[in-house]
């Protein structure tokens, strides 16, 4: 059995002021962070919505799809088809219909792939990710096999006032200012929107239904839920979730290219699910933050390694691309670690944490009562 | 769209034993993972990085030795030798893990057999040596030809297929791998040695995707990311033959290369999804593949 271990969606007092304190430091982050690292920042939390859409499937209904990622890809091509030349178009129309055509396809891929069970499942879902990357690799409805440009951002107004662009700016405005970090903020509020969409969802009878399919879909049935429902209901709202994250993406990158909606894309939102703990909403949150962390740390880490090895005459190596060709060496033995001795994840590893302190705390309040 | 493949019948042919030879080489990579699906539960997406093994086998030892032949029984060798391994340091722990955390350890595993082929061979594109004996055409209707190494490779694969057939239903081995796919518990209540049979249908399985590797590499390229080339298509073989079918893997796998290349063919732009709708009207019609017992 997988999924929950612990009693989510009603998180303790502890792990609230965790999230609290991150929470906090995601707000002020833009503050003091370069350019770059709140770029960064903006994609780790694209990924964060991403990896949470998927962990309502994985997590929360039992269902581990390996093919998520193709609506992540649908809605971020979708920005593509929506600005086909040099005119934007508003947010206010291509955000629902991207995130509409990454639900409509989510309904049609769950209603083939939810006839099978297991292991059955996984494959149909990987084969039918497949058919989307190759739907934007082959045909000429993808433009090119390498992908392509997003010509324009989309324009982001509110009752005929114009808001700052939707972009993390490159430099830094005339006199010191610091840029709007609009994006950034977008995607923080879309990110907290999420969070708080998934806590109500798990909260109300549907979320208790989808837990009951996770722990044992047969008693579910015969208390009479339409089983095959709910799981649809679920697939689509994750599709959907997923094409909120996939419309942002090709916002901030305007570029997008078929591997978007790849099996490996999949796996690699599985992972950030795993890494981070899929017994809470907000585990994917820090799986996605820690495998861009581990990414930027390990390039580091190889790039000083080649350095040094290179300064005593061990390697001729230019360390710098060394690093990112052998970060996925170290991501590779970094998976293998995981799944074996943290196969609760990190949230896992903070609940744990969080109960032990509880009960220290508990059992020296009760100590004290005891001396006096 | 054009149907132009039809109307001349050497084109039709040359098709017809392509579609064959294509279809062969993935039931040799198709019918390992679906053993290993079937007997041990394992959903192994590091299986096509096994097909790479044997690729580059292929590719280095006739470079140094200028003998194929001396590749093939090297190239299955390291196959067999590396699943055997891999099977017993890591796989056997996960066989009572969730399918999610089996997904994990091989994606990972995938990840390091492509950076460890980076780092011996570097990123550049390579073709295996053809066999000499084998370096000839073969003259067809008309002025169409075919190469005699290509129809070689589809009679060892069919040789291969025969072996494996009499290996499953005739040998005391066979007779175990048939009563572990049907029911583990009890094979392992009978006393029969199942950590050997694991090991052995692992290793076997891994080594025929090594020897699709190998016979692949004289006609197609020895390049970086092969280890994809056909493993998502070899999962939609077993999802339409049926979970540890190996007779479902053989049709299963002679259909997808039929449609596969008869589409390329016949419409080039969806050649990549036409599979994968194959694969969903199939499960359309049975949910557990055309030879799966019913679930």
């Amino acid at each position: 059995m997988i999924g929950a271990t612990t009693t989510d969606n009603g998180a303790n007092g502890l792990v609230r002021l965790f999230l609290l304190v991150g929470l906090g430091v995601f707000a002020l982050f833009p503050l003091v962070g370069s350019t770059f690292y709140v770029q960064l920042g903006t994609k780790v939390m694209v990924f964060a919505i991403l990896a949470m859409s998927l962990n309502l499937l994985v997590g929360f209904t039992g269902l581990v799809s390996l093919g998520h990622a193709a609506f992540f890809g649908i809605a971020a091509y979708s920005v593509y088809f929506f600005t086909p030349g040099f005119t934007a178009a508003s947010v206010w129309w291509t955000l629902p219909a991207a995130v509409g055509l990454a639900g409509l396809a989510a309904l049609v891929i769950g209603a083939l792939s939810l006839r099978t069970k297991g292991i059955f499942f996984l494959m149909v879902t990987l084969a039918f990710g497949q058919m989307v990357f190759f739907l934007f690799h082959d045909t000429p409805i993808g433009g090119s096999p390498d992908g392509v440009y997003v010509n324009a951002v989309p324009t982001f107004d509110a009752l005929g006032i114009d808001l700052p662009e939707l972009r993390d700016r490159y430099q830094l405005i005339e006199g010191g200012a610091r840029a709007p970090f609009t994006l950034y903020y977008v995607t923080l509020a879309c990110m907290l929107a999420v969070y708080a969409f998934l806590a109500v969802l798990l909260r109300s009878l549907f979320g208790h239904v989808i837990k009951g399919i996770r722990v044992n879909e047969h008693r579910m049935r015969a208390l009479g839920y339409p089983v095959y429902g709910y799981k649809l209901a679920s697939f689509v709202i994750a599709g959907l979730l997923g094409g909120l994250a996939g419309y942002l993406w090709a916002v901030q990158s305007l570029f997008v290219n078929p591997e978007l909606a790849g099996w490996h894309m999949s796996a690699e939102i599985l992972l950030m699910v795993i890494l981070g703990g899929m017994g809470t909403i907000y585990g994917p949150i820090l799986g996605a933050l820690a495998l861009e962390a581990l990414r930027e740390l390990a390039e580091i880490a190889i790039e000083y390694g080649v350095t040094a090895s290179n300064a005593i005459g061990l390697t001729e190596m230019d360390p710098h691309r060394a690093a990112t060709d052998y970060y996925l060496l170290v991501e590779g033995v970094v998976i293998i670690a995981i799944v074996i001795v943290l196969p609760r994840g990190l949230s896992g590893l903070i609940e744990d944490l969080a109960a032990y302190l509880r009960s220290g705390r508990r059992s020296a309040k009760g100590e004290a009562e005891q001396a006096t | 769209m054009s149907f132009d493949v039809f109307a001349d019948p050497a084109i039709f042919l040359v098709q017809l034993l392509n579609a064959t030879q294509q279809g062969l080489l993935l039931f040799l990579i198709a019918s390992g993972l679906t053993l290993i699906f079937g007997i041990m539960g394992i959903i192994n997406l590091a299986h096509g990085s096994f097909y790479m093994v044997g690729a580059y086998a292929a590719y280095a030892v006739a470079e140094a030795t200028g003998s194929f032949w001396l590749a093939l029984p090297i190239g299955v060798a390291a196959g067999i030798a590396l699943g055997y391994v891999l099977e017993r340091l890591l796989f056997r722990f996960f066989y009572e893990r969730d399918h999610l955390y089996q997904v994990l350890l091989t994606f990972g595993l995938i990840l390091i057999f492509e950076e460890v082929r980076g780092m011996m061979f570097g990123e550049d594109t390579h073709r295996a040596l053809t066999p000499e004996a084998l370096d000839f055409s073969i003259p067809l209707l008309g002025v169409q030809s075919y190469p005699a190494y290509r129809l070689a490779i589809s009679v060892i694969c069919l040789l291969v297929a025969l072996g494996l057939y009499l290996l499953i239903s005739r040998t005391r081995l066979g007779m175990m791998i048939r009563a572990g796919a049907y029911n583990r518990e009890m094979v392992q209540a009978l006393g029969i040695n199942i950590t050997f049979v694991y090991a052995a249908v692992f290793g076997l399985g891994t080594g025929l995707a090594a020897l699709a590797g190998l016979l692949e590499a004289p006609v197609a390229s020895v390049e970086p990311g092969i280890s994809g080339r056909y493993l998502i298509i070899s999962f939609v073989v077993v999802v339409i033959g049926g979970i540890g079918s190996v007779k479902g893997a053989f049709y299963g796998a002679l259909l997808i290369g039929f449609v596969d290349t008869f589409a390329k063919v016949i419409v080039p732009e969806a050649a990549g999804m036409s599979v994968y709708l194959l694969m969903a009207a199939v499960l359309l019609w049975r949910p557990t593949g055309l030879f799966g017992r019913p679930a």
